[in-house]
């Protein structure tokens, strides 16, 4: 069978406990995001647009609803009878086998599945980042400077540099060193955790790392490291667009707030670089005589009766009279009463909100509260942050 | 388990819909903000786990087949069985069918293939959330040759004067079949018939030169054959003219209405899109309106449908109207009793103004 150019490997693994109990029962590439979509969408429909057909998706944390969003892959296209998406577990072999013990190690023991496509370069990619980018732009200025690996960067601003990993290069883009959470940053180019390899030189390097026994076995930490003590070329592609990485609540109520923005940097109607998802079957949105909705973004099979205020709200929410939603995201299915008021918050699928409550703290710059996953909050109780 | 396959006849539908049919059939008329009329059948027929359905279309099928495709919405691109699109391709010299008994006759093989028991067939033009298999136990226990579905409606419509009104007596058998403008069962253009029976009736009316499967082979063997009826009772509505797709589509902000079209348990399955969710801008002011996915709303709304991909500008008054696919009001327009096929663009500051019950229909593509 011909050979593939380029197969992307998604590293969707990750917990995520930052996100508290958003990933008690899913894992992070899973949580919604954006009033209709998963983290994951956005990963999996820019290979789509980028024209990538062969994603491996690598799982280990609560994998059933992941697994099961991910399917064929048709949602992406990327059903398809050679390549397509294929999930892959980590499992046992005739010599043992054991949860994946790192992002490399996860690549490693998946060597089997690249073989089998022989591709020329390998796309490693993080299963926890909202962007919409273009791989085979990327692919191609790897190619271009004959890069053994092509590291994504994106200019973050000084003050926050010293968060990331961050690349210094010189003046032709070569990257020679890379510091890891650096106190004190000498650029700001930081690893977006996108990475396109030569398949020879990655499996090569994911051989050693795996007879290291001081090795944590992880792309960040020691593989770049490892390539670049060698002097192997390594460039950094410089990415210009929104990119935010979703980690924690506050960072994913924030990223949910900028796409409410007059003219948001992450435009998700455009119909050039869509993003693909599972669509829920759910019929048009109702907004009734008694609603307002101002400054929102609502999805299909709502029912609004209060008032929507600077808000994201999923499929299947029904949000009673005289309740008012304000600066706040409502995951699917959510049911809100009446004269139920919520101030910056997240709440969770599935999660019931009786008459009167009240949720979240309206001032400025407070934390954001979360109603954790299919939580109920009586009459009169005050949701604390959890 | 008795199995059911479904055939949905679309041959006798006329495209009476005005400026929404010029280019497409009844059946792929736009409905309910992201709908197409030929939906809320096929729905039925498979929220019914009916596994094998045709389509017999005649006319202007063209956007029909693009959006019926292989039938994946419907999860009917099935190895066993799925959707069969049936359009006209006769070339059978020794074929002397006409009507639409040309389209049982050639697409026999479909009936003769099935490993359905019995047939549900049914139109596109009335609306309703049905379990054909609720039907088809009335039809079994009334040991009936054909079960015609109706519905005792509280007011006679206009738009149900063409339709065909039946006569039922205590035992639930039909007595007659007529157009009587005073009686309220109305037949809803579905019947439920065993597969051997149907062929059997299929061959005597070809023999005989007939050209209208249910008028000759049902209607008109009425002393001949034991036809029962089953009322359905839930809502109804029937589109056959624009006031009648006008005055059911508005009735969809009517909350008992829509719900009992859009059911849980049964729900309308479409072709999928992948638009975003809407966007409400600042300055909206939406009210008792049904909106699709991907619209970006600034203006004012209110008592109105707008399907997806719909543009209200700054400033824009939409009241009481029907905005398809794709359309774009631009800034401080006013539209009012509306209806706009899809991709249409209403120009900064521009009018239109319908009358409440005879509602301002602009074709497909215009720019006003």
């Amino acid at each position: 069978m011909k050979n593939k150019e380029c197969v992307a490997m998604l590293l969707a693994g990750g917990q995520g406990t930052r996100l508290k109990s958003l990933t008690k029962r899913i894992a992070k590439p899973a949580v919604f995001f954006g009033g209709k979509y998963r983290i994951i969408d956005f990963p999996l429909s820019n290979c789509t647009n980028s024209g990538i057909d062969t994603v491996g998706v690598l799982t280990q944390y609560e994998p059933l609803i992941l697994n099961n969003y991910i399917g064929i892959g048709s949602s992406w296209d990327l059903d398809r009878k050679y390549g397509g998406v294929s999930v892959l577990p980590p499992h046992m072999q005739s010599e043992g086998g054991g949860w994946y013990t790192g992002t490399a190690n996860a690549i490693y023991r998946n060597i089997k599945f690249l073989t089998q496509f022989e591709p020329e370069h390998v796309l490693v990619l993080s299963g926890d980042h909202i962007y919409k980018m273009d791989y085979s732009a990327m692919l191609d200025y790897h190619k271009g400077s004959g890069a053994d690996a092509t590291i994504s960067v994106i200019e973050v601003p000084w003050e926050e540099a010293s968060r990331f990993g961050i690349m210094n290069t010189d003046d032709t883009g070569r990257i020679n060193e890379f510091d890891e959470k650096p106190a004190e940053p000498k650029s700001n180019l930081a690893s977006m955790g996108v990475y396109i390899f030569k398949w020879d030189v990655l499996k090569q390097y994911l051989i050693e790392d795996n007879e290291n026994e001081e090795s944590s076995h992880d792309f960040g930490k020691d593989i770049i490291p490892a390539l670049l003590y060698d002097y192997k070329k390594l460039m950094a592609y410089t990415f210009e667009g929104y990119w935010k990485d979703v980690g924690t609540v506050d960072s994913l109520w924030a990223a949910n707030m900028d796409l409410l923005k007059d003219e948001p940097e992450l435009n998700l109607n455009d119909h050039s670089w869509r993003i693909y998802s599972k669509n829920p079957n759910q019929p048009a949105q109702y907004i009734s005589s008694c609603a307002t909705v101002k400054n929102a973004l609502i999805n299909e099979g709502c029912r609004i009766y209060g008032t929507v205020d600077t808000s994201i709200i999923f499929y299947g929410v029904q949000a009673g009279e005289g309740s008012v939603v304000k600066d706040s995201v409502i995951m699917p299915e959510v049911k809100i009463g009446r004269n139920v008021k919520i101030n910056r918050a997240i709440i969770a699928k599935g999660s019931v909100i009786e008459d009167n409550a009240v949720i979240g703290d309206p001032s400025p710059g407070s934390e954001i509260t979360l109603v954790a996953d299919e939580g109920s909050v009586m009459a009169s109780s005050y949701a604390t942050n959890r | 388990m008795d199995r059911l396959a479904g055939i949905i006849n679309l041959d006798h539908e006329q495209d009476v819909l005005d400026e929404l049919t010029y280019f497409r059939c009844g059946a792929a008329v736009p409905f309910a903000a992201r709908y197409r009329m030929i939906d809320f059948a096929i729905s039925n027929l498979t929220n019914s786990r009916i596994e094998s359905i045709a389509v017999f279309a005649r006319r202007k099928y063209r956007s029909l087949m693009d959006h019926l495709e292989q039938g994946k919405a419907w999860d009917l691109d099935r190895k066993r069985g799925g959707l069969f699109i049936l359009p006209p391709d006769w070339n059978d010299p020794t074929d002397i069918s006409r009507g639409d008994l040309q389209h049982f006759h050639n697409n026999i093989d479909f009936i003769n293939r099935t490993l359905a028991d019995y047939i549900v067939i049914c139109g596109s033009q009335n609306i309703y959330n049905i379990d054909y298999r609720d039907a088809l136990e009335a039809h079994k226990q009334s040991k009936a040759d054909v079960t015609l579905i109706y519905k005792n409606v509280e007011e006679l419509y206009p738009e149900y004067a063409r339709s065909h009104k039946l006569d039922v007596d205590e035992n639930g058998r039909v007595t007659g079949i007529h157009n009587d403008l005073q009686n309220q069962n109305v037949y809803m253009d579905a019947y439920i018939v065993e597969k051997n029976l149907l062929y059997e009736l299929i061959e005597q009316c070809i023999a005989h030169g007939c050209s209208h499967f249910f008028f000759d082979g049902i209607k008109g063997k009425l002393n001949e054959l034991n036809i029962c009826a089953y009322e359905y009772k839930g809502q109804l509505s029937l589109i056959n003219s624009i006031e009648s797709y006008y005055r059911n589509s508005t009735n969809l902000l009517n909350e008992q209405f829509h719900d009992e079209i859009f059911q849980e348990a049964s729900p309308v399955f479409t072709k999928i899109k992948d638009e975003a969710p809407s966007k409400y801008s600042l300055d909206s002011n939406v009210t008792n309106s049904l909106v699709a996915n991907g619209c970006d709303i600034e203006g004012h709304v209110e008592d109105s449908i707008l399907f997806r991909g719909v543009k209200i500008g700054k400033g824009a008054v939409v009241k009481n109207s029907i905005i398809m696919q794709r359309c774009e009001v631009e800034g401080n327009a006013v539209l009012e009793n509306v209806i706009l096929d899809k991709n249409c663009t209403i120009s900064y500051g521009r009018t239109l103004i319908g009358a409440p019950e005879k509602p301002f229909v602009v074709a497909k593509q215009k720019t006003m």
